[in-house]
């Protein structure tokens, strides 16, 4: 995995460097108001970019504990964000408590022991039911199933989807796991940025202004097919053919997709731009997991279906 | 050592509720001023402390009730040499100046920090002001009053619960007001507290 991982790294590494210098070209060349306010927050990405390769690389290289520890931090921040847009009512207290405090370590605890079965039903059944059961204590019966039902979705999206990300280190492929999370990685937030760039270049028609105003048709297309080429390209990554890479990119690239398109929905419901403002240039830790919270689940389970002894 | 408690405190809480400020009305400045502020949880004198930058934070000090924050060493300790807080009587003896350790403070030039609902707020609900925002305006006519609103601060820690939920905490800083002339106490206070909850709307900001 080693000399693989380092490969990859240094090929992201350099990636970087070559989008830092075009940066730093184009600062200098943009002129009107509205290109120099592109090009800052264009440069505030690519710089909030090398951050987050350097802390995701440094915690995926060294080792399953602290590839594990980040995302349960990562799922930490999400739910954050969450509950800081989500309203909620006194009557909730002990549920987010729990949330925060109680579900979400437990989640991770089963992940890092390897408790497959409990690891999978412990939020959708055991939470599922406790939480309500909690919240009927404190007698508040106002909007009582919508609060329910935002108490299971914050957890749902922010802690359970996310953490089938580390989940791929507990699946027996042959391979290697740490290397299909960067795999898994490397091609939703690649899809994220050629459809950000693609959509700049030639983007002409808005997918729908109504949820997501900077997606367009073009940049969807052209982002799309891009990040497969590339997921194609790294099948050596993965125990699959270079045909079944480009299909199970194909399957990232359209989870990632939705996933983002529903929690900007989620957004505009809450009335905001952006979930949080931790990370220059993106928002917040969950403006750049958005994609992985439908590609995450739905990826380790396809790799789990065909792939896993 | 006190420096290092101090510092590791707003560490803790900017980690914990994740304090963040946003100057919509004005700008931070080391000038005296009166920050009035919302009410929600025990944990607002602490945040709005860390929402403010190193340099205004030193020279501010947040009043907070003697009943509460007196009544042991530990709470006493984190009041008075953590956050530098002033501790006053909620409930003053008659003839007693509740307000002189604040006018000391103001005639030093140091920033003061109240919060003049004077206790605090059940769920969501903001308590009518008390009047010595009032006095001290009139004591002091050039201090700039600004409004601070504390978003989120009832769910991170509702009256009555000693559990956390580590929500974003916003403090929002509003335009700086003034007594206008012939203005009375009532009308005053009613604008004060106008002035704090048009910050905590939302959708206007």
């Amino acid at each position: 995995m080693n000399q693989t991982f380092l490969f990859v790294l240094s090929g992201i590494i350099g990636l970087l460097t070559l989008s830092s210098a075009v940066g730093y070209v184009l600062d200098h060349r943009a002129s009107q108001p509205d290109a120099i306010a592109t090009v800052r927050n264009l440069n505030a990405r690519i710089r909030s970019w090398w951050v987050m390769v350097v802390v995701v690389g440094a915690a995926i290289a060294a080792g399953r504990t602290t590839t594990i520890l980040l995302f349960a931090i990562l799922s930490f921040m999400a739910l954050r964000e969450f509950w800081t847009l989500t309203p909620s009512r006194r009557g909730d207290h002990h549920a987010l408590f729990l949330s925060f405090f109680v579900v979400l370590p437990i989640h991770y605890v089963l992940l890092g022991t390897n408790q497959y079965g409990m690891f999978l039903v412990f939020i959708p059944v055991y939470a599922f039911l406790l939480l309500p059961a909690v919240a009927t204590l404190m007698g508040d019966t106002n909007e009582f199933l919508a609060r329910s039902a935002k108490v299971q979705w914050g957890l749902m999206l922010t802690v359970f989807s996310i953490s089938h990300a580390p989940a791929l280190l507990m699946l027996d492929t042959g391979g290697s796991g740490a290397l299909l999370i960067v795999y898994l990685i490397i091609v939703v937030q690649l899809s994220d940025v050629f459809q950000y760039i693609w959509g700049k270049l030639i983007g002409r028609h808005r997918f729908s202004p109504n949820i997501s105003p900077s997606k367009t048709v073009e940049g969807l297309i052209g982002g799309g097919l891009s990040a497969i080429a590339v997921g194609t390209l790294l099948s050596g990554l993965t125990p699959f053919s270079p045909l079944q890479a480009a299909a199970f990119s194909a399957i990232i690239v359209v989870a990632g997709f939705f996933g983002g398109f529903v929690l900007s929905a989620i957004k505009r419901d809450l009335k905001a731009k952006d979930w949080g403002y931790i990370i220059e240039g993106h928002g917040g830790v969950l403006d750049r997991v958005d994609s992985l919270t439908f590609a995450a689940p739905l990826f380790f389970h396809v790799t789990r279906y065909w792939f896993s002894a | 050592m006190n420096t290092l408690v101090r510092r590791a405190l707003i560490m803790l809480v900017r980690l914990l509720v994740g304090a963040r400020s946003e100057w919509l009305g004005c700008k931070p400045t080391t000038a005296a001023r009166i920050y009035f502020a919302n009410h929600g949880s025990h944990f607002d004198t602490v945040a709005v402390m860390a929402a403010l930058p190193w340099p205004v934070r030193r020279l501010t000090h947040p009043v907070a009730a003697l009943d509460y924050w007196g009544k042991n060493r530990f709470r006493r300790y984190v009041a008075e040499t953590v956050v530098c807080a002033v501790l006053i009587d909620r409930k003053p003896k008659k003839g007693s100046e509740p307000l002189a350790p604040l006018e000391r403070l103001l005639e030093k030039g140091r920033s003061i920090l109240i919060f003049p609902e004077g206790t605090r707020a059940e769920d969501g609900e903001m308590a009518e002001f008390r009047s010595g925002l009032y006095r001290l305006a009139e004591r002091f006519p050039t201090v700039e009053l600004v409004p601070v609103y504390l978003d989120n601060l009832q769910r991170i820690l509702p009256k009555g619960s000693m559990l956390p939920v580590p929500i974003t905490c916003t403090a929002r800083f509003g335009v700086p007001l003034r007594v206008e002339p012939g203005e009375d106490r009532a009308a005053f206070l009613r604008r004060a507290r106008d002035a704090v909850l048009a910050l905590g709307d939302r959708m206007a900001t």
